[in-house]
C-alpha cells in the first residue's frame, strides 16, 4: 500500500495531541532537561578541572586553605584526610598523587606514580625542607574502578524501570485491574515484583561479574558474599525506589519522566565514572541522598581495598533504611486500578 | 410450577439498594435499585455510557460507590464475597509472554480450591491453543480464555461485562451457548450488553439502563408483551403519514415508517386503500431494541451524549 500523507498527518495530530494533552508528562519533559543542565553546571562549577590530586591529613573534614601557601597552588586539588591509612591507601593504588602531613612537615609518595613524581617536584619548590616518604602499589587500572560503578548503573536501570514502568503499564492496560478481582494481595503481587527482579539483577550481575573477570582479571580483595549482599542491599533499595515512583501513576510517559529524573543524577552524582573525592562539598551530600551512591561506594571498598563487613556497614545501614522507608512508603500509597477494595 | 415461578420463589442472591456513582458533574449510576435471584441470567441492557459498566464494577468490587449498598446473600457485600465472584471484565490485558496453559494455572493458584483446569480446559473449548501465547489469539479464543478465567474459582456468581462485543456473529453464537451450557450448571450470571438479540437469547430478566437510571425491568418476553401488541410493521416512508384504523400507533423513525399493530391484515388494507407502496414492507414482532426506542426516543446503539 502506497504511503499516505493524510493518514501519516491524522496519526501525527493525534499522538501530539496526546502528548500536549498529558500535562504532567509534558512538565516533566520540559523541566527535565532543565534539571539536567542546572545540575551538570552546579557539579562542574568553580575552577577547571585540577591535574593533580593531593591528600592533605588534617582532623577536620574542611579543607583549611590558609594552613599553608602550598594549598594555594592552581591545578593542584588538595583533599583532606582524616586518617593516613585511608589517605596512604589511596596513594597506593595511584587515586591521589601525593599526602601531605604539614603539621609533621613531611610527605609520602609512590615511587611507581609518574603524576606523584611531577607534583612532588613542583610542591618541593615551596617547601624545600619537607621529610620524604614513600608507600608502593600498582595503580588500580580504571576497569578495576569503573566495573562496580557500571554494575551498579546497570542494576539501577533493570530496577527503576524493569519495576516502575512495567507496573504503570500493567496499571495502564488493566492487567493489575484483573489482578484486583482476585484474592491476590498488593503485598503478594508487590513482593512477586521485588524478588523476581532481585534475582534477574543478582544473576545478570553475577554474570557480568564473572565475565569480566575472566577477562581482563578484575582486582578483588575482599569477600564475594559481602559483594553479594552488597549488590542484594542495593537492588532492593533501587527496586523499592521504583514501586514508591509507580505507587499509583497511570501515565507511561510521566513515569518515563520521573524514571529518567531519578536515574540520570544517579548515574552522574553517584560516583559510578569518577570519584567524588574532592567534589564540592553540597554534591557530596546531596550524592548521599542516592541508594546508587552507597551500592558504587560499599562494592568499591570490598573489591578494592578489601573492606570488611564493620567498614561498609554505614553503606549497608543506609540501604537497609531507605529500602524499608520506600517499601513502606510504596506500600501506603500502592493502588491497583479502582478504589474498592 | 413453571420456570419462572422457580426462579421468583428463590431468594436473591445479590441485592442493589439506591446505588450511586459520580464522575465530576456526570452522574454515572443514578440510585440504582434491582435485585438478582439465585440461578438467573440477569441482564444490564443499554447503550455506550449508560452506567452498565460501572455499576458491575461497584458490584465486583473494584470501585467504591459514592452511596447505596450491595449485598450477597443478604449480608452486606465485603471482600470475602467479591473474592468469590467469576469476573469477566470489558477490557483486560494479561500478563505478556504466557501461553493460555500457563495463565490458567497462574489464576488457579490465586484462589484456595481452584476449578480442575483439565475441566475447564474442556468447557471453554480450549484444548487446541493450550500453547500458545494469549496475544495471539483470535477475538472468540480470547474471549474463551476470559471466560475460563473468570470461572477458575468456581464461583457461584459470574458478572460478564459485555462478553461478546467486537465478536463475529459465529463466535457470538458460540459464545452464547458456552454461557448456556454455564447457566445450566445453576450458577448466577450478571451480563451487560448492548446486544438485543443477546440479552433475548441469554436474560431470564433484565434492566433497561439509560443516563444511569433504570428505564424498564422484567424478563424479556413480559416487557415485550407490556410495551407491544401485535406486529410492527416497517416500510420506507411514503412522504405522509397514512390514516390507520383505531388503536395502531403511526410514526416515521430514521426514514422509516413504523405502524405498531394488534391486526396486521386490517393494516394492510388501509395502507392499500391509501395507495402507500408496500415495497420493501417488514413485518416483525417488537423486540427490546424497538422497546428501548419507544422508551427513550433513541436506539440502544446510539451513544448518550454524557458517555460522547
Amino acid at each position: 500500500m502506497m504511503f499516505s500523507f493524510r493518514r501519516f498527518i491524522a496519526v501525527l495530530k493525534a499522538r501530539n495531541l496526546e502528548f500536549w494533552r498529558d500535562r504532567a508528562a509534558l512538565g516533566w519533559n520540559l523541566l527535565f532537561p532543565f534539571l539536567l543542565v542546572a545540575g551538570f553546571a552546579f557539579v562542574f562549577s568553580g575552577e577547571p578541572k585540577a591535574e593533580y590530586k593531593v591528600g592533605v591529613l588534617q582532623q577536620s573534614a574542611v579543607l583549611d586553605k590558609t594552613q599553608h601557601p602550598l594549598l594555594a597552588t592552581r591545578f593542584v586539588e588538595f583533599v583532606p584526610y582524616q586518617t593516613e591509612a585511608l589517605a596512604n591507601q589511596r596513594l597506593a593504588h595511584h587515586q591521589i598523587d601525593l599526602v601531605l602531613d604539614l603539621a609533621a612537615n613531611r610527605y609520602v609518595v609512590n615511587p611507581d606514580s609518574a603524576k606523584g613524581y611531577l607534583v612532588e617536584k613542583i610542591l618541593l619548590q615551596q617547601w624545600p625542607g619537607a621529610t620524604r616518604e614513600e608507600v608502593t602499589g600498582q595503580a588500580i587500572r580504571y576497569v578495576d574502578f569503573v566495573l562496580p560503578g557500571i554494575l551498579g548503573m546497570n542494576m539501577m536501570f533493570s530496577c527503576l524501570f524493569g519495576v516502575g514502568y512495567v507496573l504503570v503499564r500493567y496499571r495502564k492496560n488493566s492487567v493489575l485491574k484483573r489482578l484486583q478481582a482476585t484474592p491476590l494481595t498488593a503485598l503478594e503481587f508487590v513482593g512477586a515484583q521485588v524478588i523476581s527482579r532481585l534475582v534477574i539483577v543478582l544473576v545478570i550481575a553475577g554474570v557480568v561479574f564473572v565475565s569480566c573477570q575472566q577477562l581482563f582479571g578484575l582486582m578483588m580483595l575482599g569477600s564475594y558474599v559481602l559483594l553479594l549482599l552488597v549488590a542484594a542491599l542495593g537492588a532492593l533499595s533501587m527496586i523499592a525506589l521504583a514501586l514508591l515512583i509507580a505507587s499509583r501513576l497511570q501515565s507511561e510517559e510521566l513515569t518515563g519522566g520521573l524514571l529518567n529524573m531519578t536515574s540520570w543524577p544517579m548515574m552522574i552524582l553517584s560516583g559510578v565514572w569518577f570519584s567524588l573525592e574532592g567534589a564540592p562539598e553540597a554534591v557530596q551530600w546531596f550524592a548521599q541522598l542516592f541508594p546508587l551512591t552507597h551500592l558504587v561506594s560499599a562494592a568499591r571498598a570490598v573489591m578494592l581495598d578489601g573492606a570488611g563487613i564493620a567498614d561498609v556497614g554505614v553503606q549497608l545501614t543506609v540501604m537497609g533504611v531507605m529500602s524499608l522507608v520506600f517499601l513502606a512508603a510504596a506500600a501506603a500509597l500502592f493502588r491497583w486500578a479502582g478504589d474498592g477494595r | 410450577m413453571d420456570a419462572e415461578q422457580v426462579v421468583s420463589a428463590t431468594p436473591a442472591v445479590l441485592a442493589v439498594s439506591q446505588l450511586c456513582k459520580s464522575y465530576g458533574a456526570l452522574k454515572a449510576v443514578n440510585n440504582l435499585s434491582f435485585s438478582v435471584k439465585a440461578g438467573q441470567c440477569f441482564g444490564l441492557l443499554g447503550p455506550n455510557g449508560a452506567g452498565k459498566t460501572t455499576t458491575l464494577e461497584m458490584l465486583e468490587g473494584i470501585i467504591k460507590p459514592d452511596s447505596g449498598a450491595i449485598y450477597y446473600q443478604g449480608e452486606i457485600a465485603s471482600r470475602r464475597h467479591f473474592q468469590q465472584l467469576g469476573v469477566q471484565f470489558q477490557q483486560t490485558a494479561l500478563q505478556d509472554f504466557l501461553t493460555v496453559e500457563e495463565t490458567l494455572k497462574m489464576f488457579a493458584a490465586f484462589y484456595p480450591n481452584p476449578a480442575d483446569i483439565a475441566e475447564l480446559i474442556q468447557l471453554c473449548d480450549l484444548q487446541d491453543f493450550l500453547t500458545q501465547d494469549h496475544k495471539k489469539l483470535s477475538g472468540g479464543q480470547r474471549q474463551r480464555l476470559l471466560l475460563a478465567l473468570a470461572l477458575v474459582n468456581q464461583p457461584q456468581i459470574l458478572f460478564l461485562d459485555e462478553p461478546t462485543t467486537g465478536l463475529d456473529p459465529h463466535a457470538r453464537r458460540n459464545f452464547w451457548s458456552l454461557i448456556q451450557r454455564i447457566k445450566q450448571q445453576g450458577r448466577t450470571i450478571i451480563l451487560t450488553t448492548h446486544y438485543m438479540d443477546e440479552a433475548e437469547q441469554l436474560c431470564d430478566e433484565l434492566i433497561i439502563v439509560d443516563k444511569g437510571q433504570i428505564i424498564a425491568q422484567g424478563s424479556p418476553q413480559t416487557l415485550l408483551r407490556q410495551h407491544f401488541e401485535g406486529a410492527l410493521l416497517q416500510l420506507p416512508d411514503p412522504g405522509f403519514l397514512p390514516q390507520m384504523p383505531a388503536g395502531q400507533q403511526v410514526s416515521v423513525q430514521g426514514g422509516q415508517l413504523c405502524i405498531q399493530t394488534p391486526d396486521v391484515q386490517l393494516s394492510i388494507q388501509a395502507l392499500l386503500q391509501q395507495q402507500v407502496p408496500l415495497q420493501g414492507l417488514l413485518v416483525k414482532s417488537a423486540t427490546l431494541d424497538d422497546l428501548f426506542l419507544k422508551l427513550t426516543g433513541h436506539a440502544l446503539s446510539a451513544v448518550t451524549p454524557e458517555a460522547a
